[in-house]
């Protein structure tokens, strides 16, 4: 039996829906406590805590409570956070926010126009990963007054993109602090000043960060409710959850813990486990093929190696339940841009067999068609396990899998810079909007060496040409229409397989209240978190 | 005395050159750089921001001239800037070599004292059920992996008893200062040095009771007896210091052991050391960090060395320092 009712999937246009919600966080019927300090378990450490520098989930972890984006992603839909409203040119060349009024920075000095100017010209555009390339058309961000900010763009920017990007890569930094100074090498990097509900304390390498609550945050005083948050830096997935177990540890993100772990301790009256809080960090766990390989170039040798996965047995046994089959680059998530309307290929090993004679690789003395080479992604236990589980299937069709292994830095420039694999798997991360993640996977011509891009000699000029167009459509409905038709070329031509749609999933005890209220809560500020004490 | 010493520093330069041009080359040679390893971290970035980066590292320039640069440098005892902490390398070593430091010596107390104390005692009553069951017990700590032993601690002691804490070398947030913190930290090292050192126990618990049993056949301690001497005097001044200088000599070969089995260690406890370091400096191809920790730990083993050397010669008075 498949536990498919643990996965969690509310729909994040219009009215919520979930499937079966299991963790108790929406009772609210208990009077909120003020004070008290959460612990959270980080599981690797990115030193930078500005995210305007770097877009990533481990520095929104942390910086997220102290530094504010413009936009955040609730179950309600985006809401403003430091922008109260926006809007868009009917050309799609001016976006214009109005600023939220009587906001501080950390130190005192008011929020401005002037902030948001200058991280967007300075940061977004030039320095931040993903957003550089959002950002690219970008030409100037003008202020009429403190409190508006017009971004004028090149070609139009699609409103829609712009506000799904805000939540990740809209975070503005004080300009008083940042101008004039080496932006890369400013010291507020890893100590950061921002508008959130806590404000940083320490952060001694290797071993913890502190904040502390922010006494004059805009929302109001009885805001936030903790008194402090440490986050601490557990590098041993084991321990970690002897820490949770201790109780030395609240909240642990990301699949942070093994999945071993993450089924015993979901047995377990004091933690809530689950997916909930992550919908807006849906990954794909993927298989990616060198389309070099002239065996790998033919459509039937991918659709063999689809038809070759027992994709339910995987999400059974890899990831315990905690996820469902991928439908290409798109996740069930991803709102009115995704589809299920697309080519699918279940699991049929004789099927399989028929697509490689038909290939032209039939079976040899040895019963062997084919040999790969194949470089799993060291991104932790489960993706190690799903390349383990790739070669094993494999061989049941008479393709024989030679695993590469490797670390980070060796499976980045086997894959990305110089090619040398034949099959890779990994996971990738859905970002809010298509144009902002998956699609990078498709769109041919980044250069070599660019991580988490096309590095697969995949070319299709009809693909690129859909990928370009649907990034600059301005109508939300006719932009939908032109991702479902990428997301079915896609099923068909498989340049990768989008193999399992997984969201990431947190341990968190019980006494920690209003967790996992939004859908990127692990990135959010925390202002309405409390502890029972 | 003074000229020895002077003699074995000057023999110690070409040994570090070696090492830190060997470790250099070595790293050069596994695939990606520091910037591969940050962009991972990253989640990703783009070509111009990648390109931009490894030229301000100096990754664009060719190994030999980074190696020299590097050289340079240490020359002048500069150990260059990490990447990855954003701090020189000096600060971050200076800030780690403490918590190490402490683990391994108060492993390597630990070990040498119980160790020797009870292959004594198991020597005396070689083949006896007290023998017997200190050998067995040594026969368990030597077979148990560190990092089982010290996870299996961590259940006991932290989750089931909750006697002691998981891991970290102090409680956060705790503030505190004084004895106050001495004690907090004392209270987790006490794990982290069981489990590291159960192993190197064990080891010198085997050789005192093999030197024991051998040194106690000797002429001169039938001589000793003979003239009426005690057994506790037999013991103490006759038989145990002849029969150390095995053990001193394995003390320093395993103090340069020992730093390897803290990485283990470090990991579990989440201990802010050395090891730790060293383990997130290679995954990051942090080349500066990777070389300064290099060449302490070299510098760390050419003073032990020397030290076990002069304790060598204060031991046993027929070794000549020459």
């Amino acid at each position: 039996m498949f536990k498919t009712l643990r996965w969690l999937a509310p729909s994040l246009t219009g009215a919520l829906v979930f499937a079966a919600v299991s963790t108790p966080a929406f009772a609210q019927d208990e009077e909120v406590q003020r004070g008290g300090t959460v612990i959270v378990h980080m599981v690797s450490e990115q030193r930078v805590l500005n995210p305007a520098l770097r877009a990533s989930t481990g520095v929104y972890e942390i910086s997220g409570k102290i530094v504010e984006p413009l936009i955040d992603l609730t179950y309600d839909g985006y809401v403003g956070v430091l922008a109260t409203d926006w809007s868009s040119s009917d050309d799609g060349l001016e976006i214009t926010f109005k600023l939220r009024e009587g906001v501080q920075w950390h130190d005192g000095e008011p929020f401005t126009c002037e902030d948001v100017s200058f991280t967007a010209m300075n940061f977004w555009k030039e320095l931040l990963n993903y957003s550089s390339t959002l950002q690219a058309d970008l030409e100037a961000v003008d202020c009429p007054d403190p409190h508006t900010a017009v971004f004028h763009y090149a070609r139009p920017m699609p409103l829609e993109l712009m506000v799904a990007a805000m939540p990740d890569l809209g975070h503005p930094l004080p300009k008083h602090l940042y101008e004039g100074t080496d932006f890369l090498r400013n010291e507020l990097n890893a100590a950061p000043i921002g508008t959130g509900p806590f404000k940083f304390v320490e952060y001694e390498r290797g071993q913890y960060v502190i904040a502390e609550r922010n006494e004059d945050y805009w929302r109001g005083e009885e805001y936030p409710y903790l008194d402090r948050i440490v986050w601490r830096f557990i590098t041993d997935r084991s321990a970690a959850a002897a820490a949770l177990e201790a109780g030395e540890v609240q909240e642990s993100g990301f699949i942070g813990v093994s999945m071993a772990d993450i089924v015993r301790l979901s047995e377990n009256p004091n933690f809530d486990v689950g997916t909930k809080g992550y919908e807006n960090n849906v990954a794909h766990s993927t298989i990616e093929f060198n389309h070099r390989n002239e065996a790998l170039a033919d459509v039937r040798v991918r659709q063999a190696i689809y038809h070759g996965l027992d994709i339910d047995r995987a999400i059974e046994t890899i990831m315990r339940g905690y996820a469902k089959p991928g439908r290409g680059p798109i996740p069930s998530t991803g709102g009115a841009n995704y589809t299920d309307d697309v080519p699918t290929y279940e699991y049929d090993p004789e099927k399989a067999r028929a697509l490689l004679d038909e290939a032209g690789y039939p079976e040899g003395e040895d019963g062997v068609r084919l040999r790969l080479r194949h470089r799993p992604a060291p991104w932790g236990e489960y993706t190690q396990l799903w390349g383990e589980f790739f070669a094993q299937s494999m061989r049941e069709i008479g393709i024989e899998v030679e695993i590469l292994t490797n670390d980070a830095p060796g499976f980045l420039n086997g894959v990305y810079r110089d090619h040398d694999f034949d099959t890779a798997n990994g996971w990738h991360q859905f970002r809010a909007d298509p144009a902002v993640s998956t699609m990078v996977w498709l769109r041919s011509g980044a250069p070599a060496g660019t991580p988490w891009s096309n590095q697969f000699g995949y070319e299709n000029p009809e693909l690129d040409r859909m990928i370009d167009e649907a990034a600059s459509e301005l109508d939300p409905d006719r932009r939908a229409e032109m991702y479902h038709e990428i997301q079915r070329l896609a099923m068909e031509e498989l340049p990768v397989i989008f193999a399992i749609e997984h969201p990431f999933i947190s341990v968190t005890s019980k006494k920690l209240k209003n967790h996992h209220n939004t859908p990127r809560w692990n990135s959010s500020s925390w202002y309405d978190l409390w502890l029972e004490q | 005395m003074l000229s020895y010493a002077l003699r074995r520093l000057v023999q110690s330069v070409p040994v570090i050159l070696i090492i830190m041009i060997g470790t250099f080359l070595l790293l050069k040679l596994a695939p990606g750089d520091t910037v591969d390893a940050l962009v991972g971290d990253m989640g990703g970035a783009d070509a111009q921001v990648i390109a931009r980066l490894r030229a301000e590292y100096g990754l664009d320039q060719p190994v030999w001239t980074q190696l020299w640069i590097y050289m340079t440098k240490l020359a002048r005892f500069d150990f260059g800037w990490s990447f990855v902490h954003e701090q020189p390398v000096a600060t971050v070593l200076l800030d780690r070599l403490g918590t190490t430091l402490l683990l391994m010596v108060s492993s390597l107390f630990f070990a040498v004292t119980i160790g020797t104390v009870l292959g004594a005692i198991a020597a005396r009553r070689a083949y006896s059920l007290t023998d017997n069951i200190i050998s067995t017990l040594g026969l368990i700590f030597y077979a148990t992996p560190s990092f089982f032993l010290g996870l299996m601690m961590i259940v006991l002691f932290s989750v089931k008893l909750g006697w002691l804490p998981v891991g970290g070398i102090q409680t956060i947030p705790s503030f505190y200062t004084g004895w106050e913190y001495v004690k907090d930290v004392a209270l987790h090292l006490i794990m982290p040095t069981a489990s590291l050192s159960l192993i190197y126990l064990a080891l010198y618990m085997r050789l005192m009771r093999t030197s024991v049993i051998e040194v106690a056949e000797l002429d001169y301690v039938r001589t000793a007896r003979a003239k009426g001497a005690g057994e506790a005097r037999l013991m103490l001044h006759h038989i145990t210091r002849n029969a150390l200088l095995p053990v001193v000599t394995l003390l320093g070969v395993q103090f340069s052991t020992i730093l390897g089995g803290s990485v283990v260690v470090e990991t579990v406890f989440t201990l802010p050391g050395l090891g730790q370091l060293a383990y997130q400096a290679v995954i990051q191809r942090d080349m500066n960090m990777l070389m300064g920790i290099v060449f302490l730990s070299a510098v760390v083993v050419i003073v032990v060395n020397f030290l076990i050397d002069l304790l060598y010669a204060r031991l046993d008075s027929r070794i000549e320092l020459s």
